[in-house]
């Protein structure tokens, strides 16, 4: 009964995020912020684990194609589908539900606990619109950083494939090129933007409605983090079944 | 004006308000007193509208509260200045920014004007070198300061104030007391203090409710609250031993 009433009470709050929003003009400079907040400032960490990822899905390819008879051009596109299709946008998101998710829980949790919340009602300011909406409209930018965690990904692939020694870089673009589904990449654009959601609103309800001081800042924190990877996963599956099944 | 009409607020099983009725007055600072876990908090709570009571009414200038659409209630809400316990500023803004803050999100004033009126209302609090400082960078009382700066640059009509002292040192207490007091007569607005600390109830009460187990048990001026015989109201205020010698002068004289 917990979780429905928790289910409900996300509901609630993510329709009040819409209502009676802040002037323009402040709302700009707030969107603005986030976005240099939650996208830009996780880019560093997006391109060091995308390149490393597909590093790795590259030589885990080679090293498990022994048999003479499969092209190495399978290597570039095995990184390809498995960088596009699932590790830039589902395992990088769940990164995202760590980096950003503990951010935003924290920040508004501490919000929350210094009455600094209480303040922005009291003023007559929609707290959930002045605080999360802004979050909402910045992770529409998400997709942007995954397409760069794709041809990072990628790019690590032919890295780890080319100079580990295992194919060639011809072979490795052949593979790149090797029956492309174009659709592929709205998929992965549809989740991704379906899961920026997600990073976006579960930490905050976790931060708006927390009790209590600075330790249930950090417990609302890590639970934040489990629900939204907890989220992604699931959604994960009901996408693909939905768009490719 | 604000009429308190029998208001009840339970929490669950926990019925914190048993109804209390009260006038808080114009141009007159008002002090709810009493014990931890009295109601004091939720009371003021109540009359700030961040929570609803299920019985009773609060009037606001004749206005119902609970009866206001929600448009107006947001109007009302922009006439109230509130100064809460740990001040409650906004941590990622200067203090200019803190106090600029309501003016940039419900006034349509230019830049210039903006920064005249927060130049003006710091001056008024003293703190006038402390624009471009962040919270963090500014200790406690100038906080509080800040918090009172913000709470009137919007000229409003009524300030609540949960708990102005805590954490201040007993000097400046007393400034933050009397810059409270001056301000609430300045601007004849209607101030109700939340507050355990007896100096405030001496240095700048004129009309004091005492709370006990979410009810009201006592209400009346500072002279009057050293001649009552509630038991509940002295063992409040005589708690300490400075109290209790001043109460035992009080006897010694009108005796």
């Amino acid at each position: 009964m917990n979780y429905l009433a928790s289910i409900g009470s996300y509901a609630t709050m993510v329709r009040e995020v819409f209502k009676k929003p802040t002037k323009w003009r402040i709302m700009k400079s707030l969107i603005l912020k986030e976005i240099d907040e939650l996208i830009y400032g996780s880019l560093g960490i997006i391109i060091f684990i995308s390149f490393f990822i597909g590093a790795v899905v590259a030589i885990q390819t080679a090293l498990n194609l022994t048999n003479p008879l499969i092209p190495r051009n399978l290597i570039g596109f095995a990184t390809r589908q498995s960088v596009i299709l699932e590790f830039a946008p589902t395992f990088v998101s769940v990164i995202m539900a760590g980096k950003v998710g503990s951010y935003i829980t924290s920040s508004i949790g501490t919000m929350r606990v210094t009455e600094q919340i209480d303040a922005l009602e009291v003023m007559g300011v929609n707290s959930l619109n002045y605080l999360v909406f802004p979050k909402i409209i910045a992770m529409l930018f998400y997709p942007f950083a995954i397409a760069i965690s794709m041809y990072v990904g990628i790019f690590g692939g032919w890295f780890a494939g080319v100079f580990g020694g295992f194919l060639t870089s011809a072979n490795f673009v052949e593979g790149l090129q090797m029956d492309f589904v174009p659709f592929h990449i709205g998929y992965a654009f549809i989740k991704t933007l379906i899961f920026a959601f997600a990073i976006a609103t579960i930490p905050s309800y976790h931060g708006y409605y927390m009790k209590g001081g600075a330790l249930e800042v950090g417990k609302a924190s890590t639970t934040s983090f489990v629900w939204t990877s907890v989220v992604i996963i699931i959604l994960n599956y009901l996408l693909t079944q939905l768009l490719l099944g | 004006m604000i009429e308190v009409n029998d208001i009840h607020k339970s929490f669950g099983d926990a019925h914190v308000l048993k109804g209390i009725s009260t006038v808080f007055e114009n141009g007159k600072t008002n002090l709810i007193i009493g014990q931890s876990g009295s109601g004091k908090t939720v009371f003021l709570k109540c009359l700030l509208g961040l929570f609803y009571p299920e019985e009773g009414d609060i009037v606001y200038d004749g206005n119902s509260y609970a009866s206001l659409p929600d448009n107006e209630k947001r109007n009302l809400r922009q006439e109230i200045g509130m100064v809460f316990q740990g001040s409650a500023l906004f941590d990622s803004m200067t203090v200019a920014g803190n106090v600029m803050f309501p003016l940039e999100m419900f006034t349509k004033q230019s830049k210039s004007e903006m920064t005249d009126r927060v130049d003006a209302v710091l001056k008024r609090v003293n703190l006038i070198d402390a624009h471009h400082k962040f919270p963090s960078e500014i200790s406690g009382g100038m906080q509080k300061r800040v918090a009172i700066a913000r709470a009137i640059v919007m000229n409003p009509k009524y300030l609540f104030c949960d708990e102005p002292n805590s954490g201040l040192d007993p000097k400046t207490a007393i400034l933050i007391d009397n810059l409270i007091k001056e301000i609430t007569e300045e601007y004849d607005i209607t101030t109700v203090i939340n507050t355990h600390d007896m100096n405030s109830v001496m240095q700048i009460g004129e009309k004091i409710l005492f709370l006990k187990d979410g009810l009201k048990e006592w209400e009346g001026t500072k002279n009057e609250i050293f001649k009552t015989d509630n038991k509940s109201v002295t063992d409040f205020v005589y708690s300490s031993d400075l109290f209790k010698k001043v109460r035992q002068m009080y006897i010694e004289e009108r005796n």
